[in-house]
């Protein structure tokens, strides 16, 4: 029993940050209809900085809001200069230009920081969480930085006009631009909160996956699985979807005989087609009827 | 366009319907790019014959993938997974079954169809991004199948396989390298012939009704789950091919040479070529082959960089990638002539 406790609560550390990284697609996905296949190496280039800065003497959490500072710029860059141009374009084009960023920023940060593996620190040590045996202070910190980054968000899109118009801006976006609401520049507003949101997730991930320009890999794919489970239109949807697919993944790791670290990524793949082939809109999504 | 409005949504177009007639080249040019690959290795050295080789089983995988986009408008980011399962079936069928090498390929070409075809079973549910999803989620999880452990014994887990380079036979006075390219040569034309005809004949009608409109293409009476699967089926199938072709030729497979990168270059040789302009295929092989040359000779690592700035700069400024380039070219020519 206490080998079960165990792992749902590492689970739900890790779901954490499937559940930033879903969201951050989400985030994007509802503004532009498409899966930013990039999301999680601007997350790993994003956390490059926030340790680069600390090599440089920047203390933790000054990195950390830094950091977020800087993705949330290069998160609106890109759309502006890369992703606008090409909103007309057929879906293909668009895959190939998400495709073409994820393989820059892969290659851009190990040519600066080469492929090396590092160490990052974290800010909660690594002892037991008050004295229980169960939870490490590091993963109760990630529970505890993602859901006062999730209460925030929600705070952001529920009670703020810039919130609403970005709501608005997604769902209709026509008749949002008759109310005049510039929905373009909500649109790089959502790439750069999503890019700023991949870079928690990539900061508080580090010290358990460790430092390299791989590292994300298998986080985007979890993440890919924790949107998909919560229904690609769905904020909310993307949270949960997040923390059930961490259990289990873990669960699944620990009691599935044959399953260990090295089936990981069959088991997001196999989420991911099952969930689409039997609730492609996902537990919170809505279905999308489609017009000829 | 009232209440029910949000729910609605016209698709844009996965892909640019580019018609049958533009998706081919003609006889004379093809006959004349034919003899210049008969010719060439005969000149140069073997190193460049393996290279040549690698272009064409590249091409090979490029095009399988430019029949499922450019043909049926589906698209893939897992073809890498496909060329992993023909490349260990030929390989572990050389090494563990004692097989000819030749016979291992229509093996690895139907193990591959197999495979493609049961993936694009739930595949068909899914279209667009989210069947980019799916296949981007296959190419990642491909190596860790390939590193099993029950499995060791023939895949020689994370070591992978050493493959024996076959000898020209009936006594042929031709290196190694120079018999594996002809070898290529000949199963490249046969796939290339076959692909154009699957392309022309109804079936391939009827992938592009589906590509340009799937619901206006079943009104017309067109099987869209059989054609999309089957499309699925033939694209591994090739890609398998190519995949054990690519075994022999580098007489190595292990689990790390089949990752989300060779998927993503063979998507990118798919995007440089020109969707659906079947030689384009080869163009963009021979560019996912020697840009990385390039690029890892001025830095390690630099290669995912450029092919991502090409990428982009094909996106923006030649769309249609090589077939734009070869019409333009040919405009110019004829002005020239004026």
């Amino acid at each position: 029993m206490e080998l079960f406790t165990n792992q749902v609560l590492a689970g739900i550390s890790t779901g954490a940050i499937y559940a930033c990284l879903a969201l951050a697609l989400v985030m994007i996905y509802q503004a532009i209809d498409h899966l930013n296949f990039a999301q999680g190496e601007m997350a790993m280039f994003s956390t490059f900085i926030s340790w680069q800065l600390m090599q440089w003497g920047v203390p933790y959490w000054w990195a950390f809001v830094l950091t977020i500072a800087f993705s949330f710029a290069a998160g609106i860059a890109i759309e502006r200069a890369l992703f606008k141009p090409l909103t007309k374009a057929p879906i293909l084009t668009q895959v190939a230009g998400f495709i073409a960023l994820y393989s820059i920023i892969n290659s851009t940060a190990g040519l600066i920081w080469d492929f090396t593996i590092k160490q990052y620190p974290t800010p909660f040590g690594s002892s037991p969480f008050l004295g229980s045996q169960l939870i490490s202070t590091h993963q109760a910190g990630m529970i505890g930085v993602t859901l006062l980054m999730l209460v925030g968000l929600y705070f952001f899109f529920q009670f703020t006009r810039i919130g609403l118009a970005m709501r608005a801006a997604a769902a209709l976006p026509e008749s949002a631009r008759l109310v005049g609401i510039n929905t373009s520049w909500m649109i790089a507003l959502g790439w750069g909160m999503a890019a700023s949101i991949g870079a928690v997730a990539g900061i508080l991930i580090a010290p358990v996956v460790f430092l390299e320009p791989n590292m994300m890999l298998g986080t985007l794919v979890y993440g890919f699985a924790a949107a998909v489970l919560g229904g690609l239109t769905s904020p909310l949807g993307a949270v949960v979807g997040g923390f059930l697919v961490g259990v289990f993944e873990n669960l699944a790791g620990t009691y599935i005989p044959g399953v260990g670290n090295e089936l990981k990524l069959p088991i997001a793949l196999a989420l991911i087609v099952t969930v689409l082939v039997f609730k492609p809109a996902g537990l919170f999504g809505r279905a999308i009827v489609k017009r000829v | 366009m009232s209440a029910a409005a949000e729910d609605v949504v016209t698709e844009a177009p996965a892909v640019e319907a580019v018609p049958k007639r533009a998706m081919t080249l003609g006889t004379t040019t093809s006959l004349v790019i034919l003899a210049v690959l008969l010719v060439t290795p005969l000149f140069v050295k073997n190193f460049i014959i393996f290279q040549m080789t690698m272009v064409l089983i590249y091409g090979l995988a490029v095009l399988a993938l430019n029949i499922l986009t450019g043909g049926s408008g589906q698209f893939s980011l897992g073809q890498s997974a496909f060329y992993a399962l023909g490349a260990y079936t030929s390989a572990v069928l050389m090494e563990h079954a004692n097989m000819n090498y030749a016979l291992t390929l229509p093996v690895a070409g139907l193990v591959s169809f197999a495979a493609g075809y049961l993936f694009g079973k739930p595949a068909l549910r899914l279209s667009g991004v989210y069947l980019a999803l799916a296949t981007f989620a296959l190419a990642t999880a491909m190596p860790q199948f390939l590193k099993l452990h029950f499995l060791e014994h023939w895949t020689g887990g994370v070591q992978g396989l050493v493959v024996t380079k076959p000898d020209a036979p009936f006594g042929l006075p031709i290196g190694q390298d120079m018999w594996l390219y002809y070898f290529t040569l000949a199963i490249t034309l046969a796939i290339y012939v076959g692909s154009v005809n699957l392309l022309r004949s109804r079936s391939g009608r009827a992938l592009m009704a589906i590509r340009d409109n799937e619901i206006a293409a079943s009104a017309m009476g067109v099987n869209v789950a059989q054609y999309k699967t089957l499309a699925f089926g033939v694209s591994a199938g090739i890609t398998g091919i190519a995949g054990g072709l690519g075994a022999i030729a580098v007489q190595f497979v292990a689990p790390d040479g089949y990752t989300i990168v060779l998927a993503i270059s063979l998507f990118l040789g798919m995007v440089v070529g020109g969707v659906g302009w079947l030689p384009g295929s080869f163009v963009g092989a021979a560019f996912i082959i020697f840009v990385p040359n390039i690029a890892e000779s001025i830095s390690k690592g630099l290669s995912g960089a450029v092919f991502g700035v090409l990428l982009f700069i094909v996106i923006f400024l030649v769309p249609h990638g090589a077939r734009q380039v070869a019409i333009i070219a040919q405009q110019m020519i004829g002005k020239l002539r004026k």
